[in-house]
């Protein structure tokens, strides 16, 4: 317990890039030795609107990759969708503005121990992510398969250089504008028995990560899901990112996603308790 | 450099420096430790605690607003005896001075959990909170109610005795403060806490229903900070002896100033820590030097300064 947010530290990371993606966009920040501390899973939380802003939370986003010995030193990739004032914001901030940071916060994708075949999921710019997992999985041994999914092709995430480490790629769309016509969920049972998959990978909306804990639920298959709840500081204090889980003994308990998350056991969550009283 | 008495009272309760986190903001301290050494400021204020383990309410439970946010969380927390056996010793470890908060259901209950907390050793003080918003019935804001107020106080002044300070969490959201303030000092309470977050709500333009999983929440941040020096001020105007833990949207060492002014001894920090994890250190360095700079040499002089007649300003 003692533990909590040791990896953390405030920092005050320059834009190094900033480049339109498809609707997203992908935020180059230098952070120094902060990047040697950053694992595939973890998350930034980021102060957003300047000092004089009404907008007085910070903004979460997952790291998508980072590199420890860029031109620019350290640095993590975000990618970011201008959704909200404060997601606009920073996806305004064009090379060189500082912006006040907070990273590495969260806990990390586990990587197996032995070379086992992975299937990574990834639903709109949830993909992001498992890029940087998918170069680590590789790096390990692990034959990676992925699976993308999106509303429509201009949410699918999927930059050219990211394929580098994965076996397949398989993209989803639901209204069949790119790749195949359904639901990134549809083929997983089917991959999961074709290609003897030991752990799922995934990141995206919450009934995604549900649909997929359907499937593994009681299976031997392990399944790492990286949950999405809002927060207020990413930091453990604030208590609103919750989420009912049960543990193997039967504990039930209310965990805080930016603590205890975003990465978790699928098994441990009661999805149909989200958002919901225990 | 001008030397400066930062020092603070509440009841007979010392601090070295006047900065508090708030309840419900910190947690237990384990958090905010990464970013901070605990014992640097003025104290820890733990995270209302219950006498049983509770869930708290569904998700979601947050939405930004307007310089501010609105919670509702319902009181998540451990339980007492959860709390005792691991969060009192490690906040002892960190040479924390420990402010700890209790919220109940019942006038029993409150009472109970005085009773728990009485032999344990190394608390400063004990905050009663009877002002939690995030409560299933409304009815059931002990500080709404001027009597369930005074029961809860005098309760829990029976049960610890007359050493510990009592500190009674107040809601602004009450017709007359001043006479429910009066209530709580009559039952025993040796300062009161100002305030809590004031009940909000906001209505999902997508779906058009209230967006918090509890609908209603507690409106804290900046945006409220108007409404905690307002509070402060009538309170302290009409008890000037009673001591106040001010707090309601403090972000900087200037907010946290207006506060003293308006007659706070100490000042809690809450929701700043959400958006900045070393609010508190910066918000105490800036005060102390924002009291240096205004010519101060203890603390104490600023303390209800915004009560003073005009002539008699010599500051």
């Amino acid at each position: 317990m003692a533990e909590i947010n040791r990896k953390a530290k405030q920092i005050t990371a320059q834009v190094v890039s900033n480049k339109r993606v498809g609707q997203y966009h992908q935020l180059i920040l230098a952070i120094g030795d902060a990047a040697q501390l950053c694992m595939p899973g973890n998350f930034a939380a980021i102060n957003v609107g300047g000092d004089t802003s009404r907008m007085i939370l910070r903004r979460a986003f997952a790291i998508s990759r980072v590199s420890v010995n860029s031109v620019a030193g350290g640095t993590m990739e975000l990618i970011v969708a201008p959704h909200g004032q404060g997601s606009t914001w920073l996806c305004a901030q064009n090379e060189g503005a500082d912006l006040d940071v907070i990273v590495p916060l969260g806990t990390a994708f586990g990587i197996p121990t032995e070379p086992v075949q992975v299937l990574l999921v990834g639903g709109g710019y949830g993909s992001a992510p498992l890029f940087g997992l998918a170069e680590v999985l590789n790096a390990r041994g692990c034959r990676v398969d992925m699976l993308l999914g999106a509303s429509t092709a201009s949410k699918i995430y999927a930059p050219m250089e990211g394929k580098r480490s994965v076996n397949s790629l398989r993209i989803y769309t639901e209204d069949g504008t790119m790749g195949q016509s359904g639901r990134v969920t549809d083929p997983i049972a089917a991959m999961v028995r074709d290609l003897n998959i030991a752990v799922i990978y995934s990141c995206g909306p919450m009934a995604m990560l549900a649909s997929i804990d359907s499937i593994t639920r009681g299976t031997e298959v392990i399944h790492q899901c990286a949950v999405e709840e809002s927060m207020a500081c990413g930091i453990g204090v604030c208590m609103t990112c919750v989420l009912p889980t049960q543990d193997a003994d039967g504990t039930i308990a209310m965990l805080r996603s930016c603590i205890d998350g975003p990465v978790m056991d699928g098994e441990k969550v009661i999805w149909d308790k989200v958002g919901k009283a225990l | 450099m001008t030397a400066l008495d930062f020092s603070t009272t509440l009841g007979n309760a010392w601090f070295p420096a006047p900065i508090f986190t708030a309840s419900g903001c910190a947690s237990s301290g384990r958090e905010l430790a990464q970013f901070f050494d605990l014992n640097s400021i003025g104290g820890v204020v733990t995270k209302s605690v219950m006498s049983k383990q509770r869930h708290g309410r569904p998700t979601p439970r947050m939405a930004e607003t307007p310089s501010g946010m609105l919670n509702s969380i319902g009181l998540q927390g451990p339980g007492i005896d959860a709390f005792i056996a691991k969060d009192i010793p490690y906040l002892l470890e960190q040479k924390a001075r420990i402010i700890v908060s209790i919220a109940g259901e019942t006038v029993e209950e409150y009472a109970t959990l005085a009773r728990k907390l009485r032999g344990i050793s190394g608390i400063s003080a004990l905050e009663v909170n009877i002002s939690c918003p995030n409560v299933e019935n409304r009815g059931l804001v002990f500080a709404c109610d001027p009597d369930a107020s005074r029961r809860v106080i005098d309760g829990v002044r029976r049960t610890i005795g007359g050493e510990l300070p009592i500190i009674a969490k107040l809601s602004p959201d009450v017709t007359d403060l001043v006479h429910i303030a009066r209530g709580v000092v009559d039952a025993g309470a040796d300062a009161v806490a100002l305030i809590n977050t004031v009940l909000g709500m906001v209505i999902n333009i997508q779906t058009l229903r209230p967006h918090l999983g509890g609908k209603t929440g507690g409106l804290s941040g900046p945006a409220i900070r108007p409404i905690a020096v307002r509070a402060i001020y009538q309170v302290h105007a009409a008890l000037p002896k009673l001591p106040i833990l001010g707090m309601g949207g403090v972000a900087c060492g200037r907010d946290a100033l207006e506060l003293i002014a308006a007659g706070a001894s100490a000042v809690s920090v809450g929701t700043a820590s959400f958006g900045n994890p070393t609010a508190l250190p910066t918000i105490q360095n800036e005060l102390m030097e924002l009291l240096i700079a205004k010519g101060f040499s203890s603390l104490r002089d600023a303390i209800g300064y915004a009560h003073r007649p005009e002539e008699t300003d010599d500051n």
